[in-house]
């Protein structure tokens, strides 16, 4: 039965609530939301004096109201050491979201920890240190005394290359501009740890070299773009799941203004039925390629718009390389680049050979050019806006194909203008503001294969869940726990042992082959079972946090609650610990090495803020900031006039690309011809195994599951992760709606429920990714690029019934996603 | 009957392609006017007990439209010809819904074919066969789904739901 929560009133928020400003922590969009409180023994009435909405609440309010709240959006949580409620509502003046709210950040007030109503009580509220066979409760300076004292065994001035770091680099949720300072200062600044890795891939790494490579950043427009726009061209990305209101606010209406859409996607996803839906049926060109081709695509689309002349030649000419390979083909560059004319040749593809291995029909491709170039009949130059993501980031031959996708955008003048730009959609907002990372190499050391051979001795965690979102999950977990667990008996051992004894065990275990494992999160994450010591952290509006989101837009969150008993932001965290590691440092007469963890006195979050992004940006502070509201200021800020920040719209409007770091401010084209599946063991699995396993994100699901396994609406919906079979293969499997399936091949096993699904081809499958009790990652390989990005989409496996639904499954709704007008 | 213009117009503004709105406009004036709130001090809302129709009025999967718990909330009354959990009369198979959107107040329609309620506003679908649930969409809470008593002649009340409706922060309006 579906999960219901009988709530039939809830408390209106009163006239004098006190308000704070709130984009949304999950999804890159950054909606904008409000945060109301007020004291847990007051509440506003339905008089329009009495209520912050000045309307008759005891009337029924209309569609799109301002003035009503889901019961997902209210919370009674803790401020100042008080009990207060919390109402957490989208903000219709919000210019990203309109008013709009997603399922997903709709919940973000029933997400949040509350002793009250006994929402998300699995949130960490004090360190824990494993003593006496599990973890037990202890006090802040405890738990950094151990980690210091075992860190400091293992790192030396100019060799910290037995030091394994996994941290975040995003914004939202609890990274942003603070906390990838706070962690980047103490493992890029006071340290230079090389062995590190970022929360969804293997490696240090960029998720777009490519992009980068060739001058573009990857988040160059303005959401308006695809307002403005002729053709809107989404290619590996679902936006109506992933960017909801991305989608809903900005592609919907561009619809409605005529843009034509091209999706490139082997699945049929509820975004290709929305186009239709809003656009029209003919108005929509779904590139059902096969799986892994896009390169071969783009080359045929890039060649055949170049044979038209459909490019923007004046722009070609002023804004990009003129001659041939300006960068080589090397071991960090997967591909040469250089001028135009260089990637005509090295990517030339016809349309027969592009239709071949696409699977495509060759008039398909060539309406695709039509709809991306051909002038308008008065001559006139089409506009294309271009959204990338996981589709191509996690799929075959990264560096290539986003090349060969900004290729045709930079070809066309389509970067840099109104109703242009070639963006990725991105996942987490962002927020990243680090000293160099330019000591950890290119490519980036491999860090779970790393740790999978035995390398490293003690492993600092921030926010990552290997276990839920790493590829070769099944080998990595079966290594890592016996790594930890080697640690984990030798503190058992030592049971009443004094901390310098203790330490002396841990680094004997650490020297026979074990792993110290230290993990910062806001929940005991399943990797942080493995853990010696677990650090609470707090999360966006628990603390003042800043982030920019799809289109660079800067807002800071302001803080409306406590953070879950003693936990702390990641930023004061990596402080103390630094301020841990000079102690014992200088304890131990290491003064030189100690010296360089000075610098660490932050109060509070604000402090690193200023001490970090306001270095590199001196207009930005928080005041300044608070008053630009929810619509924030989009990056990079230029200037601060008549009390207000200035930012950009849309980057590279003067024609002059930088991303490079290219003194001429000449962009690149890539020259990167197909070459089939890239990765190592994929055409392996392929020919091997019955079913493509594509996968990634569903609607009501963010992210790795990591608040909303707790939630109870979520888990009710989808207790386990889906695999959506067509029919014809479930009647093949002997399977049925609902059943738990075991999905298996060469690199592991996972499990899933069976979701019919008559839109999914023949032998294609997709399941949801970085479920809690049904990983994907176990079946991916261990193969990579040249550059270390992962290739998670491109996994094939076999498929068998384990049981019939299980009890929490029995009743779900196993109908089509697509939205149906009857 | 009140049903609620200003919903219904955000529909019609949605649907400038395809007019598939007529598939919930069939509206029948069954219900009886609202039975006033009482001004107590209890702890949960004391819900009217309202007579939505007959037995006989319903026929396999055709919506009655009907409103519950006042006449500015509309819903829709079901026959599905398979008894569900939930539902109501001789055969378990009598269900009621509200028809407004929980994510943002747009009317729902309802799609015979697969016993679905969907929304044109931001494309979510509810299952009215598995208690209201959201198979797809931007709502965070399930359909709100009416509790049914069906008497010994037949006639079907509503006395109760369980999920707060869109647009109004009290159930029974006070």
């Amino acid at each position: 039965m579906a999960y219901k929560r009988q709530i039939d009133r809830l408390p209106i928020i009163p006239a004098d609530a006190k308000k704070h400003n709130v984009t949304c922590h999950y999804c890159i969009v950054g909606c904008g939301y409000h945060a109301y409180t007020w004291p847990v023994n007051k509440q506003g009435g339905t008089d329009p004096a009495t209520n912050a909405f000045g309307v008759n609440l005891a009337e029924q309010q209309p569609a799109e109201t301002e003035a009503w709240y889901a019961p997902s959006m209210y919370n009674i949580v803790r401020q100042d050491g008080k009990d207060v409620h919390l109402v957490i509502k989208p903000d219709k003046n919000c210019v990203v979201n309109s008013g709009l709210g997603s399922v997903r950040g709709a919940r973000m007030a029933e997400n949040r920890r509350s002793d009250k109503t006994g929402t998300q009580q699995q949130r960490l509220t004090e360190p824990m240190v494993w003593r006496y066979g599990t973890w037990q409760p202890t006090s802040w300076s405890d738990a950094f005394d151990l980690v210091a004292r075992v860190t400091a065994r293992v790192i030396d001035k100019d060799d910290e290359d037995d030091l394994f770091v996994s941290m975040f680099d995003h914004g939202g949720s609890a990274g942003g501009y603070e906390n990838t300072w706070g962690t980047g200062k103490l493992y890029f600044g006071s340290m230079k740890v090389k062995n590190c890795r970022i929360h969804n891939r293997p490696a240090y790494n960029s998720e777009v070299h490519s992009t980068r490579d060739m001058g573009v950043d990857e988040l160059n427009y303005a959401y308006e773009d695809y307002t403005l726009t002729d053709t809107i061209m989404l290619v590996g990305t679902n936006p109506l799941e992933c960017q909801t209101n991305l989608f809903l606010n900005h592609m919907v209406p561009g619809m409605r203004n005529g843009a034509k859409v091209i999706i490139v996607d082997p699945r049929r996803t509820v975004t290709a039925n929305a186009c239709e839906v809003e656009a029209g049926a003919e108005n929509v060109l779904h590139l059902a390629i096969k799986t892994g081709t896009d390169l071969a695509l783009f080359n045929t689309l890039f060649t055949y718009i170049a044979d038209q002349g459909w490019v923007d030649k004046d722009f070609i000419a002023a804004s990009t390389l003129q001659g041939d390979v300006a960068v080589p083909q090397d071991e960090a560059h997967p591909a040469a680049l250089g001028s135009f004319e260089m990637a005509r040749i090295k990517c030339k593809m016809s349309l027969a050979e592009g239709a071949s291995i696409t699977g495509l029909a060759e008039a398909d491709i060539v309406k695709a050019a039509e709809w991306i170039a051909k002038p308008k009949e008065d001559g006139s130059r089409r506009k294309c806006a271009t959204g990338y993501e996981k589709g191509i980031i996690w799929g075959n031959d990264n560096y290539r194909v986003i090349g060969a996708l900004v290729n045709i955008g930079l070809a066309t003048g389509n970067i840099g203008r109104e109703g242009g730009g070639v963006c990725r959609l991105g996942g987490h907002q962002e927020g990243y503001f680090r000293p160099s990372d330019a000591h950890v190499g290119r490519p980036a050391p491999y860090i779970d294969q790393l740790i999978i051979g035995g390398r490293g001795k003690v492993h600092h965690i921030w926010a990552n869940d290997h276990y839920k979102t790493t590829l070769n999950a099944t080998e990595f977990k079966r290594e890592y726990n016996r790594r930890t667990n080697m640690v984990k008996d030798a503190m058992d051992a030592h049971a009443g042992s004094t901390r310098e004894e203790l330490v002396d065990a841990i680094v004997g275990a650490i020297n026979a082959g074990g792993l110290f494992s230290v993990n910062v999160d806001i929940i005991h994450s399943q990797i942080g079972q493995a853990a010696h010591v677990i650090l609470p952290a707090v999360e966006s509006g628990e603390m003042n946090l800043t982030s920019m989101n799809g289109e660079r837009r800067l807002r800071l969150v302001e803080k409306y609650m406590d953070g879950p008993g003693n936990a702390k932001p990641d930023c004061l965290i990596a402080a103390a610990i630094a301020q841990n590691l000079e102690r014992v440092l200088r304890e131990e007469g290491r003064d030189a090495y100690a010296d360089q963890f000075k610098g660490y006195d932050w109060k509070t979050e604000e402090d690193a803020f200023m001490d970090g992004y306001h270095s590199g940006n001196p207009e930005v502070t928080y005041d300044r900031l608070r008053a630009m509201g929810n619509n924030g200021v989009q990056e990079p800020v230029v200037g601060f006039e008549n009390g207000q920040l200035v930012g950009t719209k849309r980057l590279y409007t003067d024609g002059k690309f930088t991303r490079h770091g290219r003194e001429d401010g000449k962009a690149l084209f890539c020259g990167g011809e197909w070459r089939g599946l890239q990765a190592p063991g994929k055409a392996y699995q392929r020919d091997n195994y019955a079913f493509l396993i594509n996968n990634g994100r569903a609607n009501v699901i963010w992210q790795n599951w990591f608040l909303d396994k707790a939630n109870d609406f979520v888990s009710d919906r989808f207790p386990i992760p889906f695999i959506e079979i067509n029919p014809e293969d479930m009647a093949e499997l002997g399977v049925k709606a609902g059943d738990l399936v075991e999905v298996f091949n060469d690199v592991g096993a996972t499990q899933a429920l069976v979701y019919p699904t008559p839109t999914a081809r023949r032998k294609e499958t997709f399941m949801v990714f970085g479920a809690p009790n049904g990983a994907q990652g176990n079946i991916v390989n261990a193969g990579t690029n040249e550059l270390i990005l992962p290739n998670y989409k491109h996994t094939w496996a076999n498929i068998r019934k384990i049981s019939d639904a299980p009890a929490s499954a029995a009743d779900l709704s196993f109908k089509s996603m697509e939205y149906s007008a009857g | 009957m009140d049903r609620c213009d200003k919903l219904v117009d955000v529909g019609r503004r949605q649907f400038l392609r395809g007019g598939a709105l007529a598939a919930a406009a069939t509206a029948t004036a069954v219900a009886l006017p609202a039975t006033p709130a009482k001004a107590t001090a209890l702890a949960r809302i004391d819900y009217p007990s309202n007579r939505l129709g007959n037995v006989s009025d319903l026929k396999l999967n055709e919506p009655l439209d009907v409103t519950y718990p006042d006449d500015s909330a509309p819903g829709v009354l079901l026959k599905l010809g398979t008894r569900v959990e939930g539902g109501a009369g001789p055969d378990g198979d009598i269900v009621g819904f509200s028809t407004i959107c929980p994510h943002k107040g747009f009317p729902l329609n309802y799609v015979a074919a697969d016993r679905t309620l969907n929304c044109p506003g931001h494309y979510s679908r509810f299952d009215c066969e598995a208690g209201g649930q959201q198979i797809w969409g931007q709502a965070t809470q399930n359909l709100p789904q009416y509790a049914l008593r069906v008497d010994d002649k037949g006639d079907i009340y509503a006395e109760g739901l369980d999920e707060l409706l869109y647009g109004r922060l009290s159930n029974v309006l006070a």
